[in-house]
């Protein structure tokens, strides 16, 4: 008898787990013409709250009835979780300007997401404001669930002190070709200059990767994503090209294998980086530095090297009632005079087409961007595939496995994972 | 003794059958049902809704996904999660991510729980002995359990990283690579990390045990000519038993839930996944990954391994 109330309480919990399903459904119709105040969520970057607040002041001192309430995204391990779990809670904003590509099949295989294309002229307003680049943006169906707002060109940052005291060009460097990088790598170690040569994360997380393979091998391949049609492109003599140069660096302790607690590069105990232009007011004070593109093997001119994107777009969320009011508020909070002064107080680039000569004024005076938004015209995006975070988490840990610890031969590792990526993309 | 056994029953003798068989049968019904005492039940009930709403529920619908085709979905979205019987299990036993995440936790019980246990029993045997500075003592083995483990990773990745205080002191001798990005080194330092860092809890656990030993047992054995090794051994050891079986327990229970110090401490499991613990590959696969029901089904096989070792540890600790 003693086990039987415990043992009814367990029933009816199971029972109501078996019956626990989705309840609800709105109409998507209704919603999607609904017009009313909406929430934002913004990212809790300084410099792009900023820009947000300011951009949502802007709209409601223009609509009375349909104000936006903006707030920065919930403190979480990561913004991804934080939204992944709205999402399945039904309590996931209007719009956020600040979703990851990289999340965007788990978001929309959850239904957390609206297929912008719903809304009259999507497609033509997103195709004409970012170019062919959108391209890289459609879901395997064929619609836009997110809409391309900035990227933030990953790039060689280089320390011009350091560089001078290792004996090295600081105004022209010779970082094009692998070679020139490694020379320059070994120079700067020997003559004490920096304790590092450069310092990617050699941790485990999923997306480390697109700060030290993915640049790289977007440059080396002409602009190879990481799969192409569900099919691993990285495990190709360009993908193992990279990977032998990073083990290269690593292997002679030019790159460290152990965290760095803060930023190596910031901290000078590294003599490059690998940034996109958000980092510019960061270091402004710090370091006196220069931006060169990626290398690659041959050296590639810099007019056509690509690199990862490091892009955060901006996506509608199903749990949005006043859709209509969301998909205006996308369309002003991306617009010209909107991607002017987010460039303006980030330093991020706004997805368009022909960035340089649409603020030719900003660029002029800022020269430090010029080369950014030049190279931002020959981005690489994430692949968008179905089990996207699952197939960069498989090579990440392989690449940490071959190229960083050496315990593998890197073929082996990359071509294991490769079969592993090829799996979960068909999955 | 056998007096109060015997006043006990001519007590129930009358109540039980008092009354007759007519007024028997309709209490015997609700005593069956509610028990002897129903107000206990109502004391009983918060909690047990509470147990019922945050492990009865979580664990029920955690061994129904392992069992589905299941990933989280927003209300109202329409989407098939279909019975896959034991093909969770199958995907997780086949991963080598997953085994070797295991075999991790493995090595870090056979260094943790050993050491915590011994260190907690010797040190709360001179706490107990201490006459000056007993409470500073105390406080300083208790503030590591009650400091956020986030905080005191800081300090150790101070100590132990390869420019960190223990390789200077080391110098020549310091491995290579170095403590955190070493694949034989990195487990066996978190594991004496959480067992410095859970130690001031175990302490206490013992030293209240210890109260309960009579002095009489130390003093007995002293007249005997026993050393104070062979009273700790043949005194403090024994009675304590009850102790050291919580105390491993409750380590292994700890160790097995081993995630915040891998994630922090050694960068998300490396280096080649070599400090992973299931609960971190439960968290990439459930949480990042989106494949709640690979990491219920891992969650699962973990209880269940929990389960096994503490009853094992039950077995060999408190037999007589």
């Amino acid at each position: 008898m003693r086990r039987t109330i415990p043992a009814a309480l367990l029933t009816v919990a199971l029972a109501a787990t078996a019956g626990c399903g989705d309840s609800g459904g709105g109409d998507a119709g209704k919603a999607n013409a609904a017009r009313g105040p909406i929430t934002v969520w913004l990212s809790n970057n300084a410099e792009e709250v900023a820009w947000g607040k300011a951009m949502v002041q802007a709209w409601n001192t223009q609509h009375a009835e349909e104000q936006i309430t903006a707030q920065e995204i919930p403190a979480g391990t990561s913004s991804e979780e934080v939204i992944g779990a709205a999402i399945t809670a039904g309590n996931a904003p209007c719009l956020i300007f600040n979703t990851a590509p990289a999340a965007v099949p788990q978001f929309q295989k959850q239904g957390g997401l609206v297929a912008l294309d719903s809304f009259a002229g999507a497609t033509d307003y997103i195709t004409g404001r970012t170019g062919a680049n959108a391209g890289q943006y459609t879901s395997p169906d064929g619609k836009f669930y997110q809409l391309p707002w900035k990227s933030n060109p990953v790039m060689i940052f280089y320390n011009k002190k350091i560089f001078a005291q290792a004996g090295l060009d600081p105004e022209k460097p010779q970082l094009a070709t692998y070679d020139q990088f490694l020379a320059a790598a070994r120079k700067i170690k020997s003559s004490g200059a920096a304790q590092a040569a450069i310092y990617p994360a050699p941790t485990s997380e999923f997306f480390q990767s697109w700060f030290d393979f993915y640049p790289l091998f977007a440059a080396e391949s002409g602009g190879k994503q990481l799969l192409d049609g569900g099919k691993p492109q990285f495990d190709s003599p360009e993908g193992q090209r990279v990977a032998e140069f990073w083990k290269t660096l690593y292997d002679e302790g030019l790159a460290p294998k152990e965290k760095y607690n803060g930023d190596s590069f910031a901290d000078g105990k590294a003599a490059m980086a690998i940034v996109g232009p958000w980092a510019i007011s960061v270091y402004r004070d710090k370091v006196s530095w220069g931006a060169v593109p990626v290398p690659t093997s041959a050296g590639t001119p810099a007019d056509q090297v690509k690199t990862f994107s490091d892009a955060k777009n901006v996506a509608m969320y199903s749990a949005c009632q006043n859709r209509a009011t969301a998909w205006d508020v996308l369309k002003f909070a991306t617009s010209k005079e909107q991607d002017g002064a987010l460039l303006t107080a980030t330093g991020q680039m706004p997805l368009r087409a022909d960035l340089p000569a649409a603020y030719p004024d900003h660029f002029a005076k800022n020269p430090a961007y010029q080369g950014f938004a030049q190279q931002a015209a020959r981005t690489v995006e994430v692949p968008n595939v179905p089990n996207s975070v699952a197939i960069w988490q498989a090579f990440r840990d392989a690449y940490t496995e071959s190229v960083i610890f050496g315990k593998k031969p890197v073929s082996d590792a990359l071509s294991a994972a490769a079969e592993k990526a090829e799996q979960l993309a068909a999955s | 003794m056998a007096t109060a056994h015997a006043a006990a029953a001519t007590d129930a003798g009358p109540k039980a059958g008092g009354g007759g068989t007519g007024r028997r049968a309709p209490r015997g019904r609700v005593a069956a049902v509610l028990g002897r005492h129903p107000v206990g039940l109502l004391l009983a009930a918060p909690y047990a809704v509470f147990v019922a709403a945050v492990f009865a529920y979580p664990l029920g619908f955690a061994i129904w996904m392992s069992f589905h085709d299941y990933f989280f979905a927003a209300p109202g979205a329409v989407v098939d999660r279909p019975f896959v019987g034991l093909d969770n299990y199958r995907a997780v036993l086949v991963d080598p991510q997953v085994r070797q995440a295991f075999g991790n936790i493995g090595v870090f019980l056979v260094i943790n729980v050993p050491l915590t246990a011994v260190l907690a029993l010797l040190l709360a045997v001179a706490l107990n002995k201490a006459v000056r500075a007993r409470m500073f003592l105390r406080v300083a083995f208790y503030v590591p359990y009650v400091t956020a483990s986030v905080a005191v990773v800081g300090v150790w990745l101070f100590l132990f990283n390869s420019e960190g205080l223990v390789n200077q002191l080391l110098g020549p001798l310091a491995p290579d690579p170095s403590w955190l990005v070493n694949e034989g080194l990195a487990m066996p330092v978190i594991a004496v990390f959480v067992a410095w860092k859970q130690l001031g809890f175990f302490i206490l656990l013992y030293l209240a045990a210890l109260q309960n030993v009579p002095k009489e047992l130390y003093e007995s054995a002293a007249v005997d000519g026993a050393s104070a090794w062979a009273r700790f051994r043949s005194v403090t050891v024994p009675a304590v038993r009850p102790a050291t079986a919580l105390v491993v327990i409750l380590a292994t229970i700890t160790g097995a839930n081993l995630f915040t110090e891998p994630y922090l401490l050694t960068g998300g499991g490396g280096p080649s996944g070599s400090s992973a613990s299931p609960v971190l590959v439960m968290y990439q696969r459930g949480i990042q990954q989106g494949q709640p029901d690979v990491a219920a089904a891992i969650g699962v096989l973990l209880v269940i391994g929990v389960l096994v070792i503490s009853a094992i540890n039950r077995r060999l600790l408190e037999r007589d």
